[in-house]
This record gives structure tokens, sequence and C-alpha cells, in this order.
């Protein structure tokens, strides 16, 4: 362990940044946390604190300070409603991996981000037996949301309802996309995201259906990485490095003019937090991410905004259909009007706004695995909210925001869809047009030949 | 540091989880949002019932452990950092609940950690209105609104905080529950101890409930924006206004750095060239409410607005209110430290004040933002500065002073609304004179007699 001297030292590089939080407390009033706790080391501004007394060494605390910092949905609510504009989580991520290098990363974490998600390849592997093997060993407890629970007690799975690993991901369905530009004039790449290819790929097929209505063309790698963002919430940079590095490698010689993601946490990471981190990066990189990050989309907000798709008046008719921001479009990217355009060009369902849409699932990424109790508790308020707008059908623009709120739902024994709005957005196209049923029948076909 | 006797004893009363003895816990409760050094307390509790709240009181006294009680620590005085030697800090924000709104009879009873925002949102389900709107209210606490008698927007036409205190129960230095005041609108009854309370800063007891007045909400309302070549003119304008025995419900100005600022932060296309903006709002009946904004907007024009626009629709409205919103986070942006200062005057003396605040940034070389609520004198002078340029900072010590010298020296106060606490304690006997500051230290000595309650603030130790 070196020198605590050093670890004041390098967190004093974040001091610029923190000076700029006056402790005004408005934070209090939009953290989902906080809301549950009501404790102040549980909001912004008394994470900052510890970290700025930790780095004048007011508080000897390290592992203390870290423990506290964990305890963070990364939402960022509070940096969207901050009045002196703090970049909160450029300084949590950064203190995160300062102080993660100070005490060392635990040894699960070691094996995990360093031993496995690294290595795209050993990590798709392990994953593919994994998802063999979760049959005997699960069972299906919810139809409408397909989620399943452990058949046996099982010390990491305990009482979760989850959604099981796809048979076949995504990029084993339809193996790696490569096409021209066709009348629209446009190519895009998909960086789909390692829930949408592991856990959805209905959703990345969706996406692929759509693009193709719309003449598009798309190249989508079957190598990339993880966007790195569990790696670095846990404090783990030079894994988080790796891993961006490799995925810029490997869109390096392709051409494109957009990158679309399906994910709104991939791309909230590439467009916020990879220019957030490019400090540690090398000349060539950074201009790499600069480049990247000005041609990176939400996947909503190409088909709205670029293609001009949806519609903003309320024309559809029958169930409800509601919509969940998830927190890294919403607050990071203001992405807003896009999905729920996309969602309202649905002739099938009544689009309505649910309570607090905006407010945060409690998902949090590896949060959920940490504090499951918290992040059920945060949950159960969007729970409320949902069952409470009468929809039939829950949609939102995030895979790891739909895992939680599926399972949030399962719980409740709640007959209510969870989609993505690229799946909805893409069954209205189906529906609308004689075309798209030939093309329908092709990408039913297509996954029959998958099944098989 | 604390014996572990006595911290079994609290976690007995309150349960490990409400009982935070761990430094990085401790140090999280160190700060409120005034410019001050933190102090870190020995122990950090939070009841969950305002019985576990009485019986804290009475462990702190019986272990003779000085207690700072504190809501969402949105103070700008200092008053919610705790005592250097064993300092204990009581969060009140467990103790969130409406314990009774009454529609027949105007008032409702509410626990001291209810969120000021929550509350005027309750009254207003039930057709009610709690007018109290200080700039914090989405996390201030009732609790802390009293202690610090809290203003806000609306403070000419509705007064402020103490306004609206009815009845007060507090525990004393002791633990042992006192009731003041009453649901009644009169009340005749022995001192008026609720009072005494409002704006006390948690130096004379621990509040446990609070019954506060509720009034029916206007029916319509009216906003409206003037923009002035002169802060005089402007200044005049708002005397004018009051003079023709119109009050409006707000009635707030920007200076000419602030407009700038709101501008370069927002583009909502506000006049950069202009010296000062007024946002009025009238409100009330209908009727009222159109032949006010009528005459407001002549007396506008005819004390020399260059122009005078309403907002017709809730849109428009909303912008105009906006561009008030936006004052602090826009200035806030611009440099790391934020000093945000109340200082009050007489609202005649606005043009005085603006002026004298004015020279005093030039004098001493600092970025001064003025905003705030001409209706009723309380301007926000915002010195922007970075803490840790030592010089500066010195300069804006200085700065601070000659700012409180000139509001009191134009019949002013030190504080409009953030109250005295430990920021201000040195200044207090400029403004209220020594025998003042006698009296209260011997109210403070009869009824705290070890000062358990909030040492330090107010009129110092």
């Amino acid at each position: 362990m070196s020198d605590i001297h050093e670890l004041s030292k390098l967190l004093q590089e974040l001091e610029d940044q923190m000076v700029t939080c006056m402790k005004c407390g408005m934070c209090q009033a939009v953290c989902p946390l906080y809301a549950e706790t009501g404790k102040e080391m549980d909001v912004a501004r008394g994470k900052i604190a510890l970290v700025e007394n930790l780095s004048q060494e007011i508080l000897n605390d390290p592992e203390g300070v870290k423990e506290r910092l964990d305890r963070c949905l990364l939402c960022g609510s509070c940096a969207a409603a901050c009045p002196s504009g703090v970049r909160v989580l450029d300084i949590f991520l950064k203190a995160r991996a300062i102080i993660t290098g100070y005490l060392g990363l635990s040894p699960v974490k070691k094996l995990v981000f360093r031993g496995m998600l690294s290595n795209p390849k050993l990590f798709n592997s392990l994953l593919s037996v994994a998802s063999r093997l979760q049959g005997p060993f699960t069972k299906t407890v919810n139809d409408t949301l397909g989620s399943s629970c452990a058949r046996f007690m099982s010390p990491l799975l305990q009482d979760r309802h989850f959604i099981p690993l796809a048979k076949t991901p995504l990029r084993k369905q339809v193996g790696r996309v490569s096409s021209p530009p066709g009348p629209s004039g446009l190519r895009v790449a998909i960086y789909p995201g390692c829930l949408v290819d592991r856990i959805f790929p209905r959703i990345g097929t969706a996406l692929l259906d759509i693009l193709k209505a719309h003449q598009v063309g798309v190249v989508m790698p079957d190598d990339l990485a993880c966007c790195g963002i569990p790696a670095l919430s846990s404090g783990d940079r030079p894994t988080f490095e790796k891993l961006v590095r490799t995925n810029l490698q490997r869109l390096e010689n392709t051409s494109f003019d957009y990158l679309i993601t399906p994910c709104a946490t991939c791309t909230s990471t590439i467009k916020k937090i990879w220019p957030a981190m490019a400090e540690y990066f090398s000349e060539a990189e950074q201009r790499a991410i600069q480049d990247l990050t000005g041609k990176t989309l939400d996947a909503t907000e190409f088909l709205a905004d670029t293609l001009g798709l949806g519609t903003d008046e309320l024309v559809g008719a029958g169930p409800g259909l509601t919509y969940h921001d998830p927190c890294h479009l919403q607050k990071s990217l203001q992405v807003t009007r896009q999905p729920r355009a996309l969602l309202k060009a649905h002739p099938g369902y009544t689009f309505l706004e649910m309570n607090e849409c905006d407010r945060c699932c409690g998902m949090g990424g590896s949060f959920n695995l940490q504090h499951y109790d918290l992040s059920r508790r945060i949950g159960e308020r969007k729970l409320g909210n949902i069952l409470a707008s009468q929809a039939a059908v829950v949609a939102t623009s995030c895979p790891a925001c739909m895992l939680q709120i599926s399972e949030l739902l399962s719980k409740a024994e709640a007959a209510v869809q969870v989609r993505h709005v690229l799946e909805v957005y893409a069954e209205a196209l189906h529906a609308d047009t004689a075309a798209s049923r030939a093309a329908d029948g092709e990408i039913a076909a297509e996954r029959e030949a998958v099944r098989s | 540091m604390l014996s572990q006797t006595v911290i079994r004893e609290f976690q007995q009363v309150l349960g490990a989880e409400n009982v935070m003895t761990e430094e990085a816990d401790r140090h999280a409760y160190s700060y409120d949002s005034a410019v001050l050094e933190p102090v870190i307390p020995a122990l950090v509790l939070r009841p969950p019932t305002t019985e576990a709240l009485g019986r804290c009181v009475r462990l702190c006294s019986d272990n003779r452990l000085p207690i700072t009680v504190r809501g969402a620590g949105t103070n700008l005085s200092g008053g919610t950092i705790p005592s250097k030697e064993q300092g204990v800090v009581i969060v009140t924000n467990g103790l969130n609940r409406i314990v009774e709104l009454s529609v027949e009879d105007l008032y409702a009873v509410v626990q001291p950690g209810v969120i000021t925002a929550h509350f005027a949102h309750a009254a207003a389900e039930k057709g009610l209105f709690y007018p109290p709107d200080p700039g914090s209210q989405t996390v201030s606490t009732l609790g802390g609104n009293v202690a610090e008698n809290a203003g806000g927007l609306r403070g000419l036409k509705y007064g402020v905080t103490k306004d609206y205190v009815m009845g007060v129960d507090f525990f004393d230095t002791n633990g042992e529950l006192v009731s003041s005041g009453s649901k009644t609108v009169k009340c005749a009854t022995g001192f008026n101890l609720s009072d005494l309370m409002v704006g006390s800063e948690g130096m004379l007891g621990v509040f446990s409930e609070i019954t506060l007045k509720l009034i029916p909400p206007p029916q319509a309302h009216k906003a409206m924006l003037a923009v002035f070549d002169s802060v005089d003119k402007a200044s005049e304008t708002v005397s004018a206004i009051i003079a023709e025995k119109i009050v409006p419900c707000t009635l707030e100005f920007l200076d000419n750095f602030t407009i700038r600022t709101v501008e370069d932060f927002r583009r909502a296309g506000l006049p950069v060239d202009a010296d000062a903006l007024l946002l009025i709002e009238v409100d009330g009946h209908p009727a009222e409410v159109e032949e006010d904004a009528a005459k407001v907007h002549d007396i506008c024009l005819r004390l020399g607005a260059r122009e005078v626009s309403f907002a017709e629709t809730d849109e428009q409205r909303d912008r105009v209110w906006q561009a008030r919103r936006d004052a602090l986070p826009a200035l806030a942006r611009l440099k790391p430290t934020t000093v945000l200062e109340d200082a009050t005057v007489p609202r005649s003396k606005i043009p005085a004040m603006v002026k004298a605040i004015n020279e005093i940034g030039a004098k001493h070389g600092l970025t001064i933002g003025t905003f705030g609520h001409a209706g009723d004198g309380n301007l926000h002078p915002t010195i922007l500065t970075d803490r840790r340029d030592k010089d500066e900072f010195a300069r804006v010590e200085q700065a601070i002073e000659e700012i409180f010298e000139q509001a009191l020296n134009l019949d002013g106060t030190l504080s409009g609304e953030h109250g005295i606490g430990l920021a201000k304690s040195k200044f207090m006997e400029r403004e209220v004179g020594l025998g003042t500051i006698l009296y209260s230290k011997r109210i403070k000595e009869a009824l705290d007699p070890h000062t358990l309650l909030n040492p330090g603030k107010s009129f110092g130790a």
C-alpha cells in the first residue's frame, strides 16, 4: 500500500472540479438514493466533501470514503440539477479510480474485469457456456416479462427475478454486418452494447430492421468490446482504458456517418465519459475519441432527428404505452423527445406519460449487484408509477433499465410488458405497410432459422 | 472522543443505523452552505420519531454534549456548523410527517423535517397556499425555515416565515417538552414563546412540532418585465408602485452584470445593455389583477422604463421567472466560490445600496453581481471569487464588512433572510447595540445554563 500523501496528492487533481461545489445542497432534491436514506454521505454534496477532506488529509479513511463513493447509482440526477454545473460524475469516477488504485481492486473484480471483461473473446465464450447451462438451474416465473428465478437456493441470485441470457447472442445471430449506404446516403455503425448482444438480441434485430426499411447502410463489427463503464465505475481505470482502446481500434478503419447505440448507458459513456477521461489517452487516441464522440448518437435520436421519423402528435389508439426516461439519456444527454416521437408513431397504442417518468429506476449497473436492497427500494417508486399509469407496455431506451423494471414488475406479478422503444417502433413499421409485412416474414424466417 | 457507553445509550434510543460514529459519516455533517471552515461533529444522530428526538436531547443534556440541529443543511450563515468540542448534530429529516392539515381552520401541524416545497404542494392539493418560498425550498426543511426566519420572493406582499408560525412545540435544553402558541387565529395566553423560537437559530430549543398558518390562494396572477437604463429609475419605480397602493406579490431586481451573465447562460434574449430589470408579478382577484397590472405598466413607463412587456401565457410567465431563477446558477458558474449576501435596506434606499455595492466591488477589484427582492429591499450582492486565493478572499471579507456598514448606515439590517449564525455574529453589536446583545445573552443563560443549544451562533460565545 502506497503512502497516503500520494493518495491525497492524486486526489488534488480533482480540486479544480470539486471547488465548484458551493455546498448549496440542491442535489438533495433529486438524488434517488438520498430520498431513501436521508443521509448526507449518500448525496453528491456529501461525497464531494468526503473526497475533499481526504485530499486535504483532514480525513484519513480511504476505505470509508471509497465505500461511500460506491453507494451511488451514477444516474447523474445531481449533475443535471446542479446550479453551479459541478461535473459530479467526472469527479466520482476519477475519485473511485484514484482510491481504487491506492487500495487495490478486490480479487473478485480483478477476476471479472481484468481476467474476463477486458478480453472480449474469453468473455463471450464463457457467457455462451453460461447461457446453455442456465436452463437446468432456473425456471420461468412471468411469461409476459420472460423473467426467471433460480430453481435452487443460490447465493449469487438470491431471490432475484431476472431476464435470462439469450440462447444466441446478437453477434452470432447476425454475424458481422456491413452494407453500403443505400438511397438514404447514410451509413451508420452500430454499437450494440453488452446487454443487447447477450440478453436482448431482439433489440438489435429491431434496429437492423428499421435501418433496412429506411435504406440506411449499416456496419456492425462482431468483435466490439464493452464500453468500459462497469470497470470504470468500480475504479478499474486500466481495464476501462483497455476496452476503449480496443473499441477505437475495431472502428478505426471503418467508414460511417454516425455511431449509434440502442443502449442509453453505452451512448452516454461514449459521448460523455470517454472524453472526460481523455487525459489518460495518447494525443492520437484523444483525437479518435473526439471524432467518435462527435458522431455518436442514441439510436432513437438518429431515427427521430436525423431521419425525421416518428411524430409528436398523439395518433395511436389502443392499450396504454408509457415511457421511462433512462437517466443516461435524459440527464446526461437531454434526449427525451426522440424516443417518445417513435413510440407515438405506433398506431396500436395510446401513448401516456407516467408520473415521475424521469425518476431513476434504481438499477445503476453494478449498484444493483452491490446494494440490491437499496436498488429495489428505489425501484419500488418506479414500479408504483408504472402500475398507476395503467399502461399495458412500458417502453424505455436502455436495456439496463429494462432488466430492473422487468424484475420489479415480475416480483409484483404484474402483466405489463417491458419493451425497448426500437422494438415498438419496428413493430409499428411492420404493421404499417404491405412492403414491410413481406420483410417481416423474411425476418421471422431468419429468426426461425437461427432458432433451429 | 465519546465513550462507548454513551454511544450505546444513543443506539438503544435510536437504533444503530441512526447513530453515526464513523469518521467518514461525521465528515458529511461538518458544513452547510455558508463559505466557512468545516467543523467535524463527534456524533451524528437521526431520530426517527419526535419521542426519540426528545430522548436524544435529554441524553445530550445528561452528558453535557452541545447540540446543533440540522434540517437540510442549506444554511447560508453557518448556523448548522457544529461545535468544535464534542459537538452532536441532530438531523431532523427523518421527522417529515405532516401531522394535520385543516382546511376548515386554515392551519397545519408539521414535524420539523418536512421539506418546504413538499408542504406547499400538500397545501396546494387541498386548495390552500403556504407563501414563504426561500430559494432552497425544494430541499430546505420547515424547522430550519422557522429557526432562521427564512424569506423568499413573496416577502413584500405575503411576508416571511414568521408571519405563518402559529405555534412551536419544542424540547428545552433538558429535553422537557414545551408547548407554545395555538391552532386558533387569536391567542393571548402567556408569553409569546413561539415568536421567540422564530429566528432563534437553534439556541433556545429543539423543535418537535410546528403549527403553521395557511391562506386561500390568489385566483389570478400576471407577470411582467420592465427594462431600465438606470438603477435609479428602476428603484424609483419600485417606490412609486408601492406609493400607488399596489403591492405586487413579487418585485425582483437584476443588475446589469447579472443580466449579462444570465443571458450568456440561457440566451433567452434579455437586454444586455439594460442597467436594471424589474420582474413584477401581481396577483389576487382577476379584475384586481388586470387593473393593477395596467397601473404598474403605466407607472413603469412614466418613471422611465425603456420597455415593459406582459407575460400573456404561462410559457411567457415561466420565461420571466426563469431569468430570475437563473441568476444564482449563472453567476455561480463564473468562479469557483460564490458568496451570497443578504444585507437589506428600506426599499427607497436601493439605488444608494446598489451604487455602494458597485463602488465597493470596484475598490477591491472584485466581481459582484446584484439581484434580489427589490420590493422588500432585500438584495443579494453575490461575490464571485476563489476561496483558495488567500489575497482575494481577504479582500472579499473586507468588502462584505463594508457592505454591512453601508446597509446599516442606510437604516438597513445585516440579514434579511439568511440569519446571523457564525458568519455575521461579529457584526451584530453594530446593528443592535450592546444592550440588546447583553439582554439576548441573559435570555440564553437563563434558558440554557450549560450552553448546549447551538453554542456560538448569533451573538457569539
